[in-house]
């Protein structure tokens, strides 16, 4: 119960930062809706619905890489993170707080762009909405993560990106086939494996990043 | 409490420290002084845990949790208020009857009007009184001290001087200053660094 409790903390910590900061979630929204006027006007006339979905889902995991950028910078900021790292907390729940939180700022995102696709593209069907909500996890949960190795980082800008779309692949593969295929419910499948396996791998090695 | 032989660390090609060999036992007080860049922050950081020497041992006989540090900053969130952050760090340190706690603290540290304000706005030497508090919260048992007189004014001075005054015998403490000559007749142990 401790371990949830101090998760519990955490994340109401980094909620508590961004509704003071406003750094972040603003940026986010402001980007996805951008990127979808701007597609919107890039997608040649008669374009097939497939290239619609995989437009949304690229502008989804940019959305998330702009917000996990900013993941880290509080701590980064005034090295609280070797605070945090001392505490007798369990060092996961560091991970998994701003997890949590990182996913807040991703469903606040995608509540603005879901409505913006359907408006300049394709309605929105439960299995994208579901396929959204799965992959939101598992961007969160890589993301956070690689944001808090590239924050050990002097070129933590460039090495997020670098790490993060290559293991966010599946991410988009199994989004663009629930969004597209007759049979959604094994792509949605997919990705609930993705974020179970990316879950515990994050979990399990938070400790070995925040350490030496 | 701390053993250290033949300790050493690197950065890069850059030795900060190098063989060097310590015991500190417990409720001593080791002062450690010597010139920027001498490695008594690294040193510090090592024992803290937040480091891994790169060359000899090291064993500091405390859990982590029973660890006090302080560095050279604050180690707070700028943008949540003084009792904010110290709520924080009492529930992660699991302080027993924290709210107390953090309100003697900062009433002690002259921080209990300013408890509801940003820690941005605070002064360099109220950031300060601050991260003293949040060394002292969980009454530690080894304090890790680095530059612990830094921004502090004179009656900020005096109350460190009164706080190291009642710990020194109780606690095990190291500290690192630039200024030892508060602190020499506390000490028990000096250490150097070139």
């Amino acid at each position: 119960m401790s371990y949830l409790a101090d998760v519990g903390t955490l994340a109401r910590k980094d909620l508590l930062l961004e509704l003071r900061s406003r750094d972040t979630v603003p940026a986010m929204l402001l980007f996805v809706v951008s990127t979808l006027v701007v597609f919107n006007f890039a997608l040649p006339a008669g374009a097939s619905d497939e290239a619609a979905y995989g437009l949304l889902w690229a502008a989804l995991v940019f959305t998330a890489i702009l917000g996990l950028t900013r993941a880290f910078a509080a701590e980064r900021e005034q090295r609280v993170l070797d605070g945090l790292v001392l505490a007798p907390a369990d060092r996961s729940a560091i991970w998994l707080g701003k997890a949590i939180a990182v996913v807040a700022f991703l469903a606040l995102a995608e509540v603005v762009a879901l409505p913006a696709f359907a408006l300049f593209f394709e309605p929105v069907g439960w299995e994208l909405v579901a396929a959204v909500a799965l992959a939101s996890v598992g961007l969160a949960v890589v993301g956070t993560l690689l944001a808090a190795m590239a924050a050990a980082s002097r070129a933590r800008e460039l090495l997020l990106p670098l790490l993060f779309l290559p293991l966010v692949i599946p991410i988009v593969v199994g989004g663009v086939g629930a969004s597209i295929a007759d049979d959604p419910g094994r792509y949605l499948g997919f990705l609930a494996l993705y974020d179970l396996i990316f879950a515990i791998l994050s979990w399990a090695s938070f400790e070995y990043v925040v350490t030496e | 409490m701390i053993s250290a032989r033949a300790l050493g660390r690197s950065f890069g090609a850059k030795r900060v420290l190098r063989d060097l060999d310590l015991e500190l036992g417990e409720h001593e007080l080791l002062l450690v002084t010597g010139p920027n860049g001498s490695g008594k922050s690294t040193l510090l950081a090592l024992c803290a845990g937040l480091l891994a020497p790169t060359q000899g041992e090291l064993e500091v006989a405390v859990d982590r949790g029973r660890i006090g540090y302080l560095a050279h900053e604050p180690l707070v969130y700028r943008e949540l208020t003084a009792l904010e952050n110290l709520d924080l760090y009492g529930r992660l340190y699991r302080v027993p009857e924290r709210r107390e706690r953090i309100g003697m603290l900062l009433e002690r540290y002259g921080l209990w009007e300013s408890r509801r304000e940003r820690v941005a706005t605070f002064s360099r030497g109220m950031q300060q009184r601050l991260a003293l508090c949040r060394t002292l919260l969980h009454e530690p048992d080894l304090l890790l001290l680095d530059e612990p007189f830094a921004g502090l004014d004179e009656p900020g001075a005096a109350l460190l001087d009164a706080e190291l005054e009642a710990l020194a015998g109780e606690r095990t403490l190291v500290l690192a200053t630039h200024d030892p000559e508060r602190v020499v007749p506390l000490a028990t142990e000096r250490l150097a660094l070139a």
